[in-house]
Order: C-alpha cells, then sequence, then structure tokens
C-alpha cells in the first residue's frame, strides 16, 4: 500500500498501479486516447498527462506508477492546456468533416475536442494526405486521414488476434499505419475479425457493411448470442428502423470480451436476404387431396395460412404413426436452435409422438 | 460424446476455455482446426503461447493455421490417432512420467490398460502413424513436464469409425498424468455448432431424456411419464444416419426437420438424395430454402437467432441468452410456438394418450421462459439456470442444481463423475477405407474460416462470400506436379460414391498423398464423396478419411 494525494484528496493505492489505475479506481477522469485497458499502454497520445508535484514535466499516467508520497493534479490549468494542444495538433492533420464520418458521435477524439473546445489551427493538411477507403477488404474500411497514430489497432491486432497485420512506417509528420510491408490487409493475412476496427477511437477504420447507414444514436443495441460456433461469443446487434445493420463488440461479454471472428462480426447480412421464407408453404398435392406426386404441378409450392400448413402437418404425422407405428417418424431436431426449442422437440417426439427417434447434426 | 461418459460419467468439455487459456502449461491439440473453426477460443490460445510461453503440440495431418504456434507438430497419418496416443502413453509409462497417486486414488483398471500400452513401442507406432520416433519421445516429454496440459480436440477426434475409442483414448491420456480435475488441464472436446451442448442437455438425442436421463431407464421414463402424462418406450431410438436408409427400407416414413440441411450435412450426398425423394411426407422448419427443401412436402418458416428469445449453451457448459432484436420477418414465426402449434393439434385428436392432470401435460406457453421454467424442473443440471438470473447478468454453467447455485466452471475437481475414472484398453483399427491402386487419395473434409456447414448462412453473407467464394480442394504440390496441373487448376475427385469437380488449392498445408474438402458448397460438395461408415457406439460418421482420385479436368 502507498498513500498519495490526487487532487489534495488522500487516497490508498496498491504498489505498483498506474496513476490512470488509482484516478479511475476512485471516479476520476482522466482522459485518453491511445490507451484501453485491454491492451498494453504506451504513453504515446499525450492525453492522459497530470502533474506530478516536483515533476519538471507532466507525466503520462497510463503509464507512470505511483509511489508513496506522489502528490498529483488530473485538471490543473497546466493540464489542461497541454491537453488541449495535444487535441488541436492532432485536429491540425485531421479532416474538419464530423458531419459526414460514420463514427460521428461515438467517436473518442470528437467528444475529448468538444470537451477541451479544442479548435483545428489554421496550418495542417486538414486530412488529405491519404486516399479515402484505400483498402479492398469487403468488411472494413480505411482511411488513414482520420488516424491519430494512437497505435490501438496495431496493439489490438497483435495482442488480441495475434496476427500482427498492422505497423508503423516512416517518423515525423510522415508516420503512418501500413498493412505489412504496406500491402492491402488481406496480403498481410487479415483475418477480417474486425478486432482493430472494435478498437479505434475514430473512423480511421470503420465498417463497411454499414458506412453510411446509421448515426450512433439512431441505432438500438441488443445484447446477443453468437449463432455460429460453440464458442458462444455475445455482442451487441445493432438495429435501426427494425433491421439488424451491424455488430459491435460488447466490452462485458463473459467468453470473449471485445473479441469477435470475421463470421460472428461480419456474416449477419443473411438475417434480411431475400430468400427468406416468408409464408408457410406446402406442396399442390396436399391441397388438392391427390396422392404425393413429385413430378410437375402436383409438386409446385403454395402459399398458405398457418392453419392449412399446420393442419396438413399435424394430420401427416398421425397418418404416419397410425398406420405404423411411431418409430415411423423421425425428428431432427437443431444445433442451431435454442435449448428452449430443442426441448420442445424432445417432448413433441416423446410424449405426443412416443417415439425415441429423436436427434440432430452434433455428429456432423 | 460418449467417449468420455464412459470414461468419467460425463461427456462434456471438463474445463472452460478462459481457464485452460489462462492456466495451462501447455496444450495438446488433436484434431482441431482451433483458430478456423472456433477462432475466438483459437486467438486465446495465440495469446497464450506468445504471452504466457505456453508451450503447444498440435498433432493433425494438415498444416492447419495453428501450428505456426506450436513447439512442436506432429503430423500423423489420418485414422491413426488412437496408436499415435498409445504410443505417447507407452513413452509416458516407459520413463515413469505418470501421475502414480492419481492412477492410484482415483483410477479404476489400470492394469489391463497397461498392458494393451505396451503393445505399442514407439518403434511399432512411428511406423504406424508416420511420425518420426524422436516426435513422440518430444512431444510426450513436452506434455509430461509441463503440469498440467489441456488436451483439446474437435471433429478431427470424433468423425471416425473410431471415433468414440478416439475420445477414449484421450481420457485415459488425461488419467495417466492426472491432469484431470484440475484448472488449466482436463478434457476439452470444442462443439461444433452454436448449441450443439445444448440440444444434447435437452434430449435432442435418441437415447437420453435432457440431462442425460437414459432412455433405457424405468425411473426416468416413470419420471417423464408423471410430468407429461405420456412418454416414449424404453427402446434407443434411431439415430440421422440409421433414420435415412430406414427410408428406403421403410422403417422411417415421415421427418419432422427443424433448421438442419441433410442433404448438404450428412455423409454420401447421393443416397441421401434417393432416400429423401422416397420418404412418405417431409416438414421443414427453416429460415432459407435448402437443399433439402427440395424433398419436403411442408416448409413452415421460422426465424432468425435476430428474432427469437431463449439460451444457447456454448461448448463449456456456459448458458447464455438469445435476445430478439428485430421484429419476425414477413408472416414467419417463433419456432417453438410452430413446435407447440402442431403438438397441440395432434394431441386434440387423440386426447386418450395423455393424462391430462399432470402438470406439464400441455403445450400453453407464453414464451420462451416458461418453457425454461418446465425445464428446471425436469432436467436436474439447468435447475437453477432461469431467464431472470441471466438477465440479471448471472454467469452460469451447468451443472447449476438450484436457484441459489452459483454454476460449475470446472467438472470433476472432487471426484470424476462416474466415482472413478476408468481406464480403457484400446486399440488402434485402421480407417474403414484406406487408398488402393484405383483411389490412391486420402481425402479428410471440414469447413473453413470463412462458412459454416452447409453454407445456407454465410452463403447468404456478401462479404464472406467476396473472400471465400468457391469450394477449394487443398492438394499438395507434389501431387500437382505429378497430376500434371502445370498452372491449370480444375480437378475432378472421384470417390467409389461420386464425384465433384472444384479449383484445386495447391498448399503444403496438407501431405503428400492427401486432399482436403469442405461442405459448404452444394455445386462441389465433399460429401458427394464421404462414406457412411458410423462408429458403432456414437453412429458418427467418418467424415475424416475416404479413398479418393483426383484427375485434372482439361
Ligand atoms: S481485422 Fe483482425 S486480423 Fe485484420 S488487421 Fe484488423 S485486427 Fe488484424
Ligand atoms: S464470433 Fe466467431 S468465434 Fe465467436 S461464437 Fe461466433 S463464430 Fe464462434
Amino acid at each position: 500500500m502507498v498513500n498519495i494525494k490526487i487532487n489534495n484528496q488522500s487516497v490508498q493505492a496498491e504498489q505498483g498501479q498506474t496513476i490512470l489505475d488509482v484516478a479511475r479506481s476512485h471516479g476520476l477522469d482522466i482522459p485518453t486516447l491511445c490507451y484501453h485497458k485491454d491492451l498494453s499502454p504506451t504513453g504515446n497520445c499525450r492525453m492522459c498527462v497530470v502533474e506530478v508535484k516536483g515533476g519538471r514535466f507532466l507525466s503520462a499516467a497510463c503509464v507512470t506508477s505511483v509511489w508513496e508520497g506522489m502528490e498529483i493534479q488530473t485538471h490543473s490549468e497546466k493540464v489542461m492546456k497541454d491537453r488541449k494542444l495535444t487535441l488541436e495538433m492532432m485536429l491540425a492533420n485531421h479532416p474538419q468533416d464530423c458531419i459526414t464520418c460514420d463514427v460521428s458521435g461515438e467517436c473518442e477524439l470528437q467528444d475529448l475536442a468538444y470537451e477541451y473546445k479544442a479548435v483545428a489551427p489554421s496550418w495542417g493538411t486538414k486530412g488529405t494526405r491519404y486516399p479515402v477507403d484505400s483498402d479492398p477488404n469487403p468488411f472494413i474500411r480505411v482511411d488513414m486521414n482520420r488516424c491519430i497514430l494512437c497505435r490501438r489497432c496495431v496493439e489490438a491486432c497483435a495482442e488480441i488476434q495475434v496476427r500482427d497485420v498492422w505497423g508503423v512506417a516512416k517518423r515525423g509528420f510522415d508516420e503512418v499505419i501500413v498493412a505489412g510491408a504496406g500491402t492491402s490487409m488481406l496480403e498481410a493475412r487479415c483475418e477480417s475479425c474486425g478486432q482493430c476496427v472494435a478498437y479505434c477511437p475514430t473512423g480511421a477504420l470503420s465498417n463497411k457493411m454499414n458506412y453510411g447507414m446509421a448515426r450512433a444514436h439512431q441505432v438500438k443495441k441488443v445484447t446477443t448470442t453468437c449463432a455460429y460456433c460453440g464458442v458462444g461469443c455475445q455482442f451487441d446487434l445493432l438495429v435501426k428502423n427494425d433491421k439488424v445493420i451491424g455488430v459491435q463488440s460488447n466490452p462485458d461479454a463473459p467468453v470473449n470480451g471485445m473479441a469477435l471472428c470475421v463470421k460472428g462480426r461480419y456474416g449477419y447480412d443473411y438475417i434480411h436476404h431475400p430468400d427468406r421464407v416468408k409464408k408457410p408453404r406446402v406442396r399442390r398435392y396436399l391441397l388438392d387431396g391427390g396422392k404425393k406426386n413429385r413430378e410437375g404441378s402436383p409438386w409446385d409450392w403454395v402459399e398458405t395460412e398457418w392453419e392449412t400448413a399446420l393442419d396438413i402437418t399435424a394430420k401427416k404425422l398421425m397418418e404416419a404413426r397410425d398406420n405404423y407405428g411411431a418409430d415411423s417418424i423421425g425428428v431432427l431436431t437443431s444445433a442451431k436452435c435454442t435449448n428452449e426449442e430443442n426441448y420442445l422437440m424432445n417432448k413433441l417426439a416423446r410424449q405426443v409422438l412416443g417415439t425415441n427417434n429423436i436427434d440432430h447434426c452434433a455428429r456432423l | 460424446m460418449a467417449g468420455l461418459a464412459a470414461s468419467f460419467g460425463s461427456g462434456a468439455m471438463s474445463n472452460s476455455m478462459d481457464d485452460v487459456a489462462q492456466q495451462a502449461k501447455a496444450f495438446f491439440i488433436i484434431g482441431s482446426n482451433t483458430t478456423e473453426q472456433h477462432p475466438v477460443f483459437g486467438t486465446m490460445l495465440r495469446r497464450a503461447v506468445r504471452f504466457r510461453g505456453a508451450k503447444l503440440v498440435v498433432a493433425d495431418p494438415r498444416r492447419i493455421d495453428i501450428t505456426e504456434f506450436a513447439t512442436l507438430h506432429l503430423r500423423q497419418k489420418p485414422g491413426t490417432d488412437i496408436a499415435l496416443v498409445n504410443g505417447l502413453m507407452n513413452i509416458i509409462l516407459e520413463k515413469g512420467w505418470e501421475d502414480k497417486a492419481f492412477i492410484e486414488e482415483r483410477c479404476e483398471n489400470f492394469d489391463e490398460f497397461k498392458a494393451t500400452v505396451m503393445n505399442y513401442p514407439p518403434e511399432k507406432v512411428s511406423e504406424i502413424t508416420g511420425v518420426p520416433v524422436e516426435q513422440l519421445y518430444e512431444a510426450a516429454q513436452i506434455i509430461a513436464e509441463n503440469k498440467p496440459t489441456a488436451v483439446i480436440w474437435a471433429m478431427g477426434i470424433t468423425q471416425h469409425i473410431s471415433g468414440v475409442r478416439n475420445v477414449m483414448d484421450l481420457a485415459n491420456f488425461q488419467m495417466l498424468l492426472g491432469y484431470m480435475g484440475k484448472p488449466g488441464g482436463g478434457v476439452n472436446p470444442l462443439r461444433g455448432q452454436n448449441n450443439v451442448q445444448g440440444a444434447c442437455d435437452m434430449g435432442g438425442l435418441p437415447n437420453v431424456y435432457p440431462a442425460y436421463q437414459p432412455v433405457t431407464s424405468e425411473e426416468a421414463q416413470a419420471k417423464f411419464q408423471k410430468a407429461w402424462g405420456a412418454t416414449s418406450n424404453l427402446k434407443v431410438g434411431a439415430v440421422v444416419t440409421e433414420m435415412m436408409p430406414g427410408i428406403l427400407e421403410g422403417r422411417t416414413h415421415a421427418l419432422y426437420i427443424l433448421g438442419e440441411d441433410p442433404v448438404m450435412s450428412d455423409p454420401d450426398t447421393h443416397h441421401i438424395r434417393k432416400a429423401l425423394e422416397a420418404i412418405d411426407f417431409l416438414v421443414l422448419q427453416e429460415i432459407f430454402p435448402s437443399e433439402t427443401s427440395a424433398y419436403a412436402d411442408v416448409l413452415l418458416p421460422g426465424v432468425s437467432f435476430a428474432e427469437k428469445t431463449g439460451t444457447f449453451t456454448n461448448t463449456e457448459r456456459r448458458v447464455q441468452m438469445v435476445r430478439k432484436a428485430i421484429p419476425t420477418q414477413g408472416d414467419a414465426r417463433d419456432d417453438w410456438w410452430i413446435t407447440s402449434e402442431i403438438a397441440k393439434r395432434i394431441l386434440a385428436a387423440t386426447p386418450q394418450r395423455v393424462q391430462p392432470e399432470a402438470p406439464f401435460a400441455g403445450w400453453e406457453y407464453r414464451d420462451a421462459s416458461a418453457i425454461m421454467d418446465e425445464i428446471n424442473v425436469v432436467t436436474p443440471s439447468y435447475a437453477g439456470i432461469t431467464h431472470a438470473r441471466l438477465e440479471k447478468g448471472e454467469r452460469l454453467q451447468w451443472p447449476c442444481p438450484a436457484k441459489d447455485h452459483p454454476g460449475t466452471p470446472i467438472l470433476h475437481t472432487k471426484a470424476l463423475s462416474r466415482g472413478k475414472g476408468r481406464f480403457m484398453p484400446i486399440d488402434h483399427v485402421p480407417p474403414a477405407e484406406e487408398p488402393t491402386e484405383d483411389y490412391p487419395f486420402v481425402l479428410s473434409t471440414g469447413r473453413v474460416l470463412y462458412h459454416w456447414h452447409g453454407g445456407q448462412m454465410t452463403r447468404r453473407a456478401k462479404g464472406l462470400l467476396e473472400i471465400y467464394s468457391e469450394a477449394l480442394i487443398e492438394l499438395n504440390p507434389d501431387d500437382a506436379a505429378r497430376l500434371g496441373l502445370n498452372g491449370k487448376n480444375r480437378v475432378r475427385v472421384t470417390s467409389r460414391r461420386g464425384s465433384i469437380e472444384a479449383q484445386a488449392w495447391v498448399t503444403d498445408r496438407v501431405p503428400p498423398g492427401m486432399v482436403y474438402a469442405n461442405f459448404h458448397f452444394p455445386e462441389a460438395s465433399a460429401n458427394e464423396l464421404t462414406i457412411a461408415a458410423l462408429d458403432p457406439v456414437s453412429k458418427i460418421p467418418e467424415y475424416k478419411v475416404a479413398a479418393v482420385k483426383v484427375e485434372l479436368v482439361r
């Protein structure tokens, strides 16, 4: 235990904790951009600077450990000025077009610029250095003009996905984030998991599938569980006008945290695919009362009301049971469906039909 | 997971993914293409190797992606897993690395098992598996010295005629080393589809009621008779791979299929099509027309996961909420509602079947959570898992026997579910079909990262299709040269059952003499080629080994 003072208040902290950890655990807000709790701190963006008594320079709170007797100011005039300057340096080379930017409203740079009343200086490039939408990846939209060089994408890919697609090239004003040795993402062995997008604080990396489809405040988020593999990742479905328009990481997901794979994050567009069956269908012969005939028009689909389709189904299942016994019916339940649905299929087979002929594709 | 149930009394993953990734000193992955099939768990393992220095032994004929992170990659011939595992255990016994106390206190039948393992000296095993003797020693040492090692497998172990025995042998392995019931150890079968675990837990199997209560038990039968007012007989029912041939043999007359596509996912497609053509009545409940719907008499539109409320159980027995995000599309209906309506109609026509005073005789469910309330009563391992608790944010892994029970992240910590773990003497049996002069290649099948199962969902996801747009057959460069591919890349792969044409992906992921295909695309589905040879106990088909010939398409 060490005793320190933050903003003149005495607090106790663990040995080895950073100033940022201690401050946040006491509900004090120190702004960050490059820092993310899941990633190694790098201290390179300088947003989290604080004043430490006796120090010649401001210290980055995310990488500075506390020591006995440390006295910290998190919002002194000097600190506030420095942070504002940092933001203005970023804005000098950042597009000034939040009005059309996809992530406006959930952009960490925008929020801080607003909070610190930072304005873009008259000098700088205003984000005209790189081609917009510069990578052919089908899911990820790259616009390096919006990049603030925080390196979260580099770390997300290296530390969460362990794939090392992103790197930093050149130095100084020309410093830029590149995939591989300046190739496309897929050429640099990207797995399209979207981790880098999820951790990007700005619109530099965004999602192609729903680009321009909704602002953060226009979507409803519904936390649910992935329907592909058995890992059981959770995420938020983004819903606008009763349509699923995207998937977003939910940091509280028990198994996966922010991580998802390409199917979970980007494999959702089948939900609204025009092929969806939207009305019950029965073969024409069933309505005509004829015998089963798999040729020509008796085999045509006819859309019906639920009553008709359910009546026919029940009648046909009973027919099989009455003519050949319950064990002439097979029930295939689904490893894609819920527990509740599977339970009912088991109950239907055993209680209603009286057979143990129930299985699913677990073996397959 | 019949194999695990025989050895320990429970067939599920014994540990949690997080526990394995954080605590294991080493991983032994056999028959799991983890980074492509269970991608997020795959990245957890990659992190453990890179940042925690965990050791990784991969046994797989193919150079799958995770081998990039492997301390050691054993490339055994397909279908020789038992010989390999027995060989490793032989070395462990030779060196005295087994956990004698664990074997003594918590296991039984060791001597009989040991006698079998003694028949697998490293030289003989090397001959059967093609793995060099030094690599066998190295693997055994890594696994024995890094305590505990977690064993991880998936369909690469189970989809063989010896699948159940493969699993039992891995159970032997973990008992021998005393790695059961420990954080970071255990037996960890990864379940394929999102809710395979739940479908099994809920009695979606011909031999068990919910929570694995055997249908052959009079006690279980009486229990469900009392709860439901009627139930089935004491005879184990038919598995899917028996129902289908049953159609042509006059045993199966009607099928009710919920959300599955057997034409794409079952072995020997040609035979399945023949069977479905002959069925009297097929009702299919699905969200898309599928290869199977061509044979359906009635097609009932269910809903996607985005439109439903309920729970899925993941591979580590974790029960989680699925929440309705959008209205039901068109005139589709909740799947539970459809099943209930069919049930109600049949019971209305034959009311004498059910004793109406039974507490769960009826089918009037308000919503999915009401169904879960009924599950709580008849399913001991789910007794304490309610929607209300999950909605409060509680994290529950079964067994969760009471409403105030916190769930069970690791199984078998005190004792194995069946009391003592039972060592099973297991011998190697060659695959049902081995290469011949006419069919000189071994075909193995599986999935790829960008697609899922029969592909009904992922082939309708634009970006996934853009990255992986057609079936690819993996073919070794030496074989490609021998076949005279010479830059051309269309091949025909033929087995005794069928033939497909597709692009070859010339890659040393597969060893010479082996090809690998997936079953995501109907125009070139690997299941046209696979053999319906079944494991005698689990009835899982041998998807991982079939004999084929490969020709250049000119
Ligand atoms: S999508 Fe995933 S693999 Fe690709 S660059 Fe981003 S983090 Fe890396
Ligand atoms: S996001 Fe990927 S890894 Fe996670 S459950 Fe879905 S398919 Fe599996």
